[in-house]
């Protein structure tokens, strides 16, 4: 069967986005929409362009996108009003016996 | 609009894809990227996982700046200057060791690119081996510490001066830590014809040995420890510089990160924080950077 | 219109009135002169709106054409020797990435040590590149070849460098007389270039992506066909010049006296000398022909399956050797040909870094080997025996 490939190995853009990098972190971020103000630092400041401040409805709130979330951190350090916080994820919850 | 995607392999963290996505989005995505061979490349440009959504080329370690130049000449002949700006994203070592000549030559004919050099102070992508760019006391691969040494033992090339040196411009320094100045620096550059060189201290999680919840704090103590200044050169004159409210002692900056803990145990640790507070106390002086209390 | 004119001349002019994008420049001898009259061109507002860089070395040089061929330019260069070598690492990328860059070689000896005289070690190290290469024999040659390169590199089904390879200060600055090519002609011959996939912002690609193992090879292959399909894609434009020109170079190869028992085989412009030394052993009644190999990348193999199946004797002269081992066109002919020919082959390694090859000496060489006093093998000749001390 003949696979298709791109004349000196150039590529189509933005095919990087079909690689679901959200299984890579121990941790995510959890946005308070209470304390969030929209101030978009976090967004200006995520490596994997994964966190983003969406309307709905009334409110305006940073939004994570878990299908890339790394759990890096960073967005959690830089918000100047604390309302990301970085929670471990369920399966790494381990119980020592 | 996005112009860099998801789903990118850089570790959890990374300064390089902070700082190129502030530019890309600077620029509205009107960039033409090269990028010579490093980490933001190997995360970024693998056959058929391209996380780039402006047009973009690599290729090879050396010669970002002299591909940079033929694509500016090419747009240049075929008139195709409006379609975008040419922008070089490039890692240290490809700009300080490797590439300088490229470099140098490109700067000389002061082709209408902005170069930009992600600074994050050694080869990261080959594991961590140094640079000309890396800092003395740093414990690299190729410069460990161990019982006689205590890492580098050398100078960080001043490449601000390099650049101002060729008579470019516009010639910045900048760090992941403040993306706003990243972006204000990108759009005032663009408005000058001609060569224009920033380079962004970029916080490397993997190779520093920090964890990405302390990565922009590292980049911001940087700065305000006078080891990192930000300043803006125009056609040769210093025309801004970031000041520091209450200069930070370098001990602060240097303790939280793996590549300089060392200093604290070695027997030539001791000299060596003490030659780093020099050179930021230097750069305090020859900059300027602390804000004189009225 | 025909001049007598300087060879590194005729190629410029013929440059020229192929409309390039953008030219890089950056001198070693004996190619300087190219450069140097496509800037008083440039000078002289003579290229349209083509923009002429003075690289900071060869590699930069290479590389700015890279990025210009990669935004969709047409360019050039010119290069030998050391420079060739330095921008072979930008040469072997080209290639990989597909980009239809035309260089002009004037082959030069490599150091060490140091030689600024002629023979073909720069351009054989290059053989593995992925890079067309054409051997010309003359100035007029050389000079018709610039269109038919940039024809043959910018076709889409090849789309792989051509190197251009002219006997350096033989050909480079030998004056001769030069039917010069008309703009028009040109014009009609070679349209402007349109690049298949090229960077700009209204289509975003990626140029020169990493490739894992499960997809390199693949590349590779590519390249490999592209070389395959060039062969047809250069006869088509070889005739089409014959036919346009009036003037016939011939195919890969150029067979003067098909019919004959020993055969001579050379490239470049040692070919044209020994047209003259054949032509008179035939008076003299030896029964021997030349093959002048013109394209050496993609390399001749059926031609010379076909013109060597019952020849007696080969007699290659190379102009370069892979040390270790013997004259690369001598190891390539012998493998194209083996089980296709019979014929015992003589390989002599010549003229290298310039040393004369008077004509008596090849005739010489092709009569010993005709008489029976050479053995068939590899030699060197025309040097002085030597032994080697520590001073």
């Amino acid at each position: 069967m003949k696979i298709k490939i791109n004349i000196g190995a150039v590529s189509e853009p933005m095919q990087s986005e079909k690689l679901k990098t959200g299984d890579w972190g121990t941790h995510y971020p959890v946005v308070d929409k209470e304390k969030c103000t929209a101030c978009k630092t976090c967004e200006q400041y995520c490596p994997d362009l994964c966190i983003e401040v969406k309307e709905a409805g009334e409110e305006k709130f940073a939004v994570v996108d878990y299908n890339y979330c790394k759990g890096c951190g960073i967005c959690s350090s830089v918000c100047p009003f604390e309302a990301i916080k970085m929670e471990l994820k369920d399966i790494f919850k381990l119980e020592v016996c | 609009m996005k112009y860099f995607g998801s789903g990118h392999g850089a570790c959890p963290g990374c300064g390089l894809t902070i700082a190129v996505k502030t530019v890309l989005n600077a620029l509205d995505g009107k960039v033409f990227a090269v990028n010579p061979t490093g980490c933001l490349e190997i995360i970024s440009s693998q056959y058929g996982k391209n996380a780039w959504g402006v047009p973009y080329i690599h290729s090879l370690f050396e010669n970002a700046a002299a591909v940079a130049a033929g694509i500016e000449a090419a747009l240049r002949a075929l008139k195709r200057k409006d379609e975008g700006y040419v922008v070089v994203f490039a890692g240290d070592g490809a700009t300080a060791d490797i590439g300088i000549g490229t470099l140098s030559g490109a700067f000389d004919r002061n082709h209408d690119i902005l170069y930009i050099c992600l600074d994050n102070e050694a080869y990261q992508n080959t594991g961590h081996q140094q640079s000309g760019l890396t800092p003395p006391g740093e414990s690299t691969t190729t410069t460990p510490a161990g019982k006689i040494m205590p890492g580098k033992i050398g100078r960080k090339k001043d490449m601000i001066s390099i650049a101002v040196a060729h008579g470019i411009p516009y010639v910045a320094s900048s760090s992941v830590g403040y993306v706003s100045d990243i972006r204000r620096k990108v759009k005032k550059a663009v408005k000058f014809e001609g060569a224009k060189y920033i380079q962004i201290h970029s916080p490397c999680v993997t190779g520093w040995g920090i964890d990405g919840s302390i990565a922009i704090k590292v980049a911001r103590l940087a700065v305000e420890t006078g080891l990192y200044p930000l300043v803006e050169f125009e056609y040769g004159k210093l025309t801004s510089v970031r000041k520091i409210k209450d200069r930070k002692p370098v001990e602060e900056y240097l303790k939280l990160q793996r590549r300089f803990r060392h200093l604290f145990s070695h027997e030539k640790g001791r000299e060596m924080i003490e030659i780093i507070q020099r050179f930021a106390d230097e750069n305090a002086e020859r900059y300027g950077l602390d804000l004189k209390k009225e | 219109m025909k001049q007598v004119v300087r060879g590194f001349y005729s190629v410029a002019y013929s440059v020229k009135l192929c409309r390039p994008n953008v030219i890089c420049a950056y001198p070693i001898t004996p190619q300087t002169e190219i450069v140097e009259n496509l800037a008083a061109m440039y000078a002289n507002g003579e290229l349209g709106g083509a923009v002429y860089i003075t690289a900071e070395s060869e590699f930069g040089a290479a590389s700015i054409l890279v990025g210009a061929s990669a935004a969709g330019a047409r360019v050039f260069t010119a290069t030998c020797s050391q420079g060739l070598i330095l921008m072979s690492e930008v040469l072997f990328n080209a290639a990989g990435m597909r980009l239809p860059i035309v260089l002009v070689n004037t082959n030069r000896a490599l150091s060490a040590p140091l030689s600024i005289w002629n023979d073909h070690q720069d351009s054989m190290a290059l053989r593995d590149a992925g890079i067309m290469q054409v051997y010309v024999e003359n100035n007029q040659e050389a000079h018709d070849m610039i269109p038919q390169a940039y024809k043959i590199a910018e076709n889409r089904k090849v789309l792989l460098p051509f190197m251009v390879c002219m006997d350096g200060y033989k050909l480079t600055h030998a004056y001769e007389p030069v039917d010069l090519l008309s703009q028009e002609m040109v014009d009609s011959f070679l349209p402007p270039y349109e690049p298949a996939a090229y960077l700009t912002t209204k289509k975003p690609l990626a140029f020169g992506c990493y490739a894992p193992p499960h997809i390199y090879m693949e590349f590779r292959v590519a390249m490999q066909r592209a070389m395959e399909r060039a062969r047809d894609v250069m006869l088509d434009v070889f005739k089409e010049w014959a036919e346009v020109s009036g003037r016939d170079w011939g195919g890969h190869i150029a067979v003067d006296f098909p019919d004959s028992k020993i055969f001579v085989v050379a490239m470049g412009s040692v070919a044209g000398l020994l047209r003259k030394v054949v032509e008179e052993l035939r008076n003299d009644g030896v029964s021997v022909g030349l093959i002048k190999i013109r394209t050496f990348r993609p390399f001749p193999v059926e031609e010379l399956r076909e013109t060597l199946k019952d020849a007696e004797k080969v007699v290659v002269f190379d102009r370069s050797v892979s040390f270790g081992y013997e004259g690369p066109v001598s190891i390539e002919l012998k493998s194209a040909i083996y089980g296709y020919s019979n014929a015992e082959i003589y390989s002599f390694a010549v003229g290298l870094g310039g040393r004369d090859m008077p004509k008596d000496f090849l005739e010489r060489i092709i009569r010993d080997v005709a008489e029976g006093r050479e053995r068939p093998g590899f030699a060197f000749k025309g040097h002085h025996e030597f032994e080697e001390v520590i001073p």
